[in-house]
């Protein structure tokens, strides 16, 4: 009995609205640390193959479209056994982190094309796996009314961390010319770090106000499916869970990829060569700045309206596009759909989702949109190809104005599903 | 209670992690750093020169014609020089090098018109720009490039210019790729900063697509070039027209094509199944009246444009102790390959 009552919630949750408990800012300090080793790498690998290699890296793309059905059944793997046995979400997560610190060190051998395709599909093998336990953790230690600027909060450092790797790689850059080996050392060193601060600083099993509500359990009681491997999938049975899952797939469908994106604007706004680069930048910075307030806005307007406003804002974002409207305008629409949408996606779906089965609903849902912006690259891509890039834009655009008018009338309920356990 | 405390949970507090995170970030800092400094000290013995090297001394290198035939190109041996445009007399390759001054990653030049595509040393980032050079290998303009530089050339009388670089997409996934080719004349300065607006005619029928690249221009005079075109996972050799705008594909698997001085015979690097997909090219000539293809005696995998050093024999780079070499072999399919110089790249020939 003792140990249920030392094990639950370590740190109390303040039951008021606005606290945000001190996992959430550690979840966010992993997600900063890993981010800027991630983007360490990513930064300095085209450099890295064309001058360090000396390779042609012009067929390298297309691992990228083999590898999305491999990583949607990660994401659900993932999910899945983070929920096993009471919650294993700080393991699960731990692994996947770990997994992509050990790639980082393994770019320093792989000398070929294809040995550097895997390592980097073993990286992106530990995101699949860590990302539905990470959320589920952070939307179990938040009240859920809370949980829109929890997962603001952790979104914004998450970007940070983004936007500062480039700048620590290209730093090591100038102080060692062609030491690309120096970027990946210290990119695995940072990685290590984030993984340290994980294990020491997140709670592991049943922490938060969910956690002392399961406590009482010292074994899964029987018809409890938790343990099961369809149990995931059997959320889909929730009327919740179905509609957003769905919702959330339909607007996934008619999403034009951020590359598409750039090479949209560099084609019509004839964005200059030199700043080219810079344009993931700037939806990263929009992003950045309205990830918090608009988390806090999905809390008190309902997080499912900050979802659909987002992707309205991504409806002007394209409506810009094809009126060779401003560049800044566009990033500045882009950054704040994925603001208004990427963790308030998240929020929306804890709130269907029970507790016990958090890490594989979210993963369930996350995994729909993931198959279903993939689908629509390669549409918008074929679109393209055949009709040029303003039909295919338009196109888009129709799309996803028909979708936005079908998920506004499906409406998921706002709600959330009560946390205790019956 | 006594069992609660001899069972006292191994969770440390607050401050106990605090300091096994201090003390991990501590040992992490430490292998950092040591990465650092033992790749800044390889760097730095780049700029000493090495032993055994070529001689190589300042002076000034012109592109205009001075009566004997030399060749410039990027110096690659380890020394102060690193990097920069040298020349030496095409006679004598192996002999000692005159550096301008002038750093270039790639660079070429033809009928008194030099293009060095070179890195701009930013703030935070190097950046990348085109300059146009004089015979006395003054800027005369220069040009923002969008990514990593890797083609050059200049047609025969000076007048066009061309450049390659790699543009890379995606900032998540960091694997998309494609090439980026433009295209100025140095009379009008008219640029035309993307070949992929060009009218593209594969195969009699007009084609759009997203995954066009181009790369790896070769002039013919100064409106007819030959480029490679990548689409739809297969590359094409095409022939290109800047009057009017189009290029038309000629046949599949040809990459980075270089054309005699004779304007008759195209030598370029075509993918050999069988091989390792980082090294699959094959150099292989093309008579453009038979349409006859021959191997080149080259059996490595050649991934570099050629340049023709005269009507028989082409020149080529390939990897070396100091980054890459020169290496000529006949153009006919006939004959050995042989090293013309160590510790070069990006040549030229002035005469």
């Amino acid at each position: 009995m003792y140990l249920a009552d030392s094990r639950a919630g370590t740190r109390r949750v303040s039951p008021g609205a606005g606290a945000i408990g001190a996992t959430v800012f550690a979840l966010g300090a992993v997600s900063l640390v890993t981010d800027i080793s991630s983007e360490m790498v990513t930064a300095v690998l085209p450099l890295y193959l064309v001058t360090g290699l000396g390779l042609s890296p012009l067929g390298f793309g297309l691992l990228d479209g083999v590898y999305n059905g491999f990583s949607a059944l990660v994401r659900l793997v993932g999910g899945h056994l983070a929920d096993r046995g009471g919650g294993h979400h700080k393991t699960v997560a731990a692994l996947g982190y770990g997994l992509s610190a050990l790639c980082k060190p393994l770019l320093l051998l792989a000398h070929t094309l294809p040995l550097i395709g895997a390592v980097l599909a073993a990286d992106r093998t530990g995101k699949g796996l860590r990302t539905a336990p990470r959320d589920a953790l952070i939307s179990l230690s938040v009240a859920p009314a809370a949980r829109g600027r929890a997962f603001g909060v952790h979104r914004a450092m998450d970007t940070t961390g983004a936007l500062l790797g480039p700048l620590a790689a290209f730093l090591i850059l100038r102080q060692a010319a062609d030491g690309y080996d120096a970027v990946f050392t210290v990119s695995f060193c940072v990685a290590a770090a984030g993984v340290a601060v994980l294990l020491l600083f997140v709670p592991g099993r049943e922490t938060g106000a969910a956690g002392a509500a399961r406590t009482g359990r010292a074994r899964p009681a029987p018809g409890d499916t938790r343990g099961r491997p369809r149990s995931s999938l059997a959320l889909l049975r929730r009327r919740p869970v179905l509609r957003l899952t769905v919702c959330a797939t339909l607007l996934g469908l008619a999403t034009v990829s951020d590359s598409f994106v750039y090479l949209l604007l560099q084609h019509r706004l004839a964005v200059p060569d030199r700043w080219f680069a810079l344009l993931p930048l700037g939806t990263a910075a929009s992003f950045l700045t309205l990830a918090v307030p608009l988390g806090r806005l999905a809390d008190r307007l309902g997080r499912w309206r900050m979802f659909l406003a987002g992707h309205g804002a991504l409806l002007a974002a394209y409506g810009l596009l094809l009126a060779h409207g401003p560049v800044y305008a566009v990033l500045l629409l882009h950054g704040a759909f994925y603001a208004a949408t990427d963790g308030v996606l998240m929020a929306a779906a804890a709130d269907a989702v029970p507790p016990e089965l958090r890490a594989g609903g979210l993963a369930l849902v996350q995994t729909g949109q993931a198959l279903a912006r993939f689908t629509a690259s390669i549409a918008f891509g074929a679109a393209w190809t055949a009709w040029g890039d303003r039909t295919a834009l338009t196109g888009a655009a129709v799309a996803l104005a028909v979708v936005w008018a079908a998920a506004a009338s499906l409406r998921p309920r706002a709600t959330p599903v009560r946390e205790a356990t019956p | 209670m006594i069992m609660m405390m001899t069972k006292a949970p191994t969770r440390l507090t607050t401050r106990g992690r605090l300091l096994v995170l201090l003390t991990t970030l501590a040992v992490l800092a430490g292998v950092a750093t040591g990465a650092v400094l033992h790749a800044a000290d390889r760097a730095a013995r780049k700029d000493r020169p090495q032993a055994g090297g070529p001689a190589v001394t300042a002076g000034a290198v012109t592109l205009a014609a001075a009566g004997r035939r030399e060749l410039v190109f990027r110096n690659m041996a380890w020394g102060p020089h690193r990097d920069e445009l040298a020349t030496v007399p095409a006679d004598r390759p192996a002999g000692p090098r005159t550096a301008s001054g002038v750093r270039c990653l790639r660079f070429h030049a033809a009928g008194g018109t030099g293009i060095c595509l070179q890195s701009v040393h930013g703030a935070v980032q190097d950046t990348y720009r085109a300059v146009v050079l004089d015979a006395r290998l003054h800027e005369r303009r220069h040009y923002a490039l969008a990514g990593i530089p890797t083609r050059a050339r200049v047609s025969p009388d000076g007048r066009m210019v061309a450049w390659t670089v790699f543009v890379s997409g995606d900032s998540y996934a960091g694997t998309n790729f494609s090439t980026r080719t433009s295209v100025l004349d140095t009379r009008t300065w008219h640029l035309d900063a993307n070949l992929e607006d060009f009218r593209i005619i594969r195969q009699g029928h007009v084609h759009h697509a997203a995954d066009v690249n181009f790369w790896g221009v070769t002039f013919a005079d100064d409106t007819r070039f030959y480029a490679t075109l990548a689409t739809g996972g297969h590359t094409y050799l095409v022939r290109g027209d800047t009057a009017t705008r189009t290029v038309r594909t000629l046949r599949t698997n040809a990459e980075c094509p270089s054309l005699s001085p004779d304007g008759r015979r195209l030598v370029y690097k075509k993918r050999v199944a069988g091989r390792s997909p980082d090294a699959p090219w094959r150099l292989y000539a093309l008579d453009l009246r038979t349409l006859r293809e021959t191997p080149l005696a080259e059996t490595r995998s050649v991934d570099d444009q050629v340049l023709w050093r005269d009507a028989r024999t082409v020149l080529y780079a390939l990897p070396g102790d100091y980054g890459a070499d020169l290496w000529t072999v006949p153009a006919d399919g006939t004959g050995t390959a042989r090293r013309l110089m160590t510790a070069a790249l990006a040549p030229a020939y002035i005469d």
